[in-house]
């Protein structure tokens, strides 16, 4: 069975894997010159389905708990299962208690343990949440990873490419995102930055909660962090603002004022596709099968959706996994 | 039959429209609350021109009045440059004026307030001014144009309530004639219930539905309260008195001591 999957973000890419899994012939095209520019490129990589359940819907809990377990099996040594920290400032500690009241998968830790878990937030922060259960990834190298995978497979992936121009596909998997034709969908704008500072060290991701400027923080390798990400109903992609940097900025320094002190290697946006219920979608059209609508889930629900999108197109193939 | 700017409105609950865990939940949420009146922000949506289209155009088919605010303004010019734009996207010159003078706490400054205000009265546009609980800022305003007063109860988003009644009070014994809807700082039913039992005409809120734990079910209970409060206020309380009345006749005693 030949298969043409459309868009080569972290949607397509996974679809591409479920399915080349499961014995067709896959090919990737991606009307972008290369990897990169996408939303996936600016995402934060945070396989956290508790702490998103705080003000996403149930289904991103169900949908998103196996996917730390699917990105490490699929890509061993991507995947680092250290928890998630989530810490407010003393005058906003109500906000902790709504945090929690609103998730479950989570333990209080006192300031000792906070110190335990991340010694250079020592004395910052009196109480916090542990959410033990979740992991982060890079999604840059996830990605480079995973195309490799995929080429090893025998899977096609060309950049630069029109897929109208490729005939002769049983199937055909829609994962352009915001590019696709869907008048359903609306962007939401995501605002990020990396900096790069060898004074702080943090085992995993960091929640900082405020009421109006909430950030989060996830270290990567060669002392950079990536921080982000804003929420803007807006499709537009234009640069970074003045404003969402000052708060990003601001808050960062109030996790750690050593961050003041970081140089700003990156700024980046990128447009979240989203429906109205901000709850992702597989539907198939015809020959069709369509991906879309991750919102700020992209690696956290990719799995899952492709899982989905594979089993429909094998609805009535024999299947078997290789 | 409750009016604002010769409008009837159905409802005394005014809702933002800020912060919902999804633009699905926040229709559902006005649904259920009974709203008439949502407000919309055009400040932070705007990154990019008209990108926030999409947002604005699910806002405009929740099917009820829109009153476009300039949340996060801090200059008279920002807040009136918002304005104007809001009156294009929005088809509408009602205004929901802020001018932010403390980026922390969000207080307003009143006397960019008061500018502003003169400005966009001249120009044609109903205000709604979020103001503080003071009664000579608010004699300013009116002197400004201005039809219709927003005074704060508590900060925005601190869910306070009512920290101040006896303000309340005054302002409203201030201006009987005036609308007055309290804008900001409510965090529960119980406190709209009270704003309003002191003769509030309406009541503006959003971070007490967008933010609980179920948006839709908090819409519903504030709009009951919002009623409860109104028609309280309208069938005579009972002043409260330190000696129990009982409400059936005393019997066995033939002396009351």
């Amino acid at each position: 069975m030949r298969v043409l999957v459309k868009g080569a973000g972290v949607a397509g890419l996974t679809a591409a894997f479920e399915l080349a899994r499961r014995g067709a012939a896959v090919t990737v095209a991606d009307v972008r010159h290369g990897r990169g520019g996408n939303a996936s490129w600016f995402a934060g990589g945070m396989l956290a389905p508790w702490c998103e359940r705080e003000s996403a819907e149930q289904p991103v809990l169900d949908l998103g708990r196996g996917a730390a377990d699917w990105w490490e099996a699929v890509l061993p040594g991507q995947v680092t299962q250290a928890g998630t920290l989530v810490v407010a400032p003393p005058r906003d500690s109500g906000e902790l208690h709504r945090f929690a009241g609103r998730t479950s998968g989570h333990r209080w830790l006192d300031e000792a343990e906070i110190a335990r878990l991340e010694p250079d937030l020592a004395g910052r922060f009196r109480r916090g949440l542990f959410f033990p259960g979740e992991a982060h990834l890079d999604p840059r190298r996830a990605m480079a990873a995973l195309h490799d995978k995929l080429v090893a497979m025998g899977v096609d992936i060309s950049f630069a490419t029109d897929a109208r121009q490729l005939p002769g596909f049983e199937h055909e998997i829609d994962c352009t995102g915001m590019a696709a034709d869907d008048g359903r969908l609306r962007g939401v704008r995501g605002e990020m930055m990396i900096l790069h500072t060898p004074d702080i060290a943090l085992s995993r991701p960091v929640r900082l909660l405020h009421p109006r400027f909430p950030l989060y923080t996830v270290p990567r390798a060669n002392h950079r962090f990536m921080i982000g990400a804003t929420m803007i109903e807006s499709d537009g992609a234009g640069p970074v603002t003045v404003r969402s940097m000052m708060e990003l900025l601001g808050t960062a320094c109030a996790l750690h004022p050593a961050f003041g002190e970081a140089g700003i290697v990156e700024t980046g946006v990128g447009v979240r596709p989203a429906f109205s219920d901000n709850l992702p979608r597989v539907e198939a059209r015809g020959n069709t099968v369509a991906i879309n609508g991750l919102y700020r889930h992209g690696f956290l629900l990719a799995p899952a959706m492709a899982r989905q999108a594979a089993e429909l197109v094998f609805a009535d193939e024999p299947m078997e996994l290789a | 039959m409750f009016e604002l700017f010769g409008t009837p409105l159905s409802s005394r609950l005014l809702l933002g429209t800020a912060q919902y865990p999804s633009p699905a939940i926040l229709a559902d949420a006005v649904k259920a609350s009974g709203t008439s009146v949502v407000t919309v922000s055009l400040r932070r949506e705007m990154a990019g021109g008209r990108a926030g289209e999409k947002f604005w155009s699910l806002i405009r088919s929740l099917g009820t009045r829109i009153l476009p605010n300039t949340a996060g303004c801090h200059s008279v010019k920002e807040a009136v440059i918002t304005a104007k734009m809001a009156r294009e996207v929005f088809g509408t010159s009602w205004i929901k004026l802020e001018v932010i003078g403390n980026h922390d706490t969000l207080q307003p400054d009143v006397f960019g307030l008061v500018e502003a205000a003169r400005i966009l009265c001249e120009d044609g546009f109903a205000v709604f001014p979020y103001t503080t609980d003071d009664v000579v800022v608010a004699e300013r305003l009116l002197a400004a144009g201005c039809k219709v007063l927003m005074p704060w109860c508590a900060p925005i988003g601190s869910a306070l309530g009512p920290v101040n009644s006896t303000a309340l009070r005054s302002m409203r014994g201030h201006f009987p004639g005036i609308p007055l809807i309290v804008d900001a700082g409510l965090g529960r039913p119980s406190h709209a219930v009270t704003v309003m039992e002191l003769g509030f005409d309406a009541v503006l809120l959003n971070t007490a539905v967008a933010k609980a734990a179920d948006p839709v079910g908090m819409a519903r209970a504030f709009g009951k309260a919002v009623d409860a409060g109104r028609e309280a206020f309208g069938s005579g309380m009972l002043e409260p008195r330190e000696v129990a009345v009982p409400s059936t006749p005393t019997f066995g005693r033939a002396v009351f001591s």
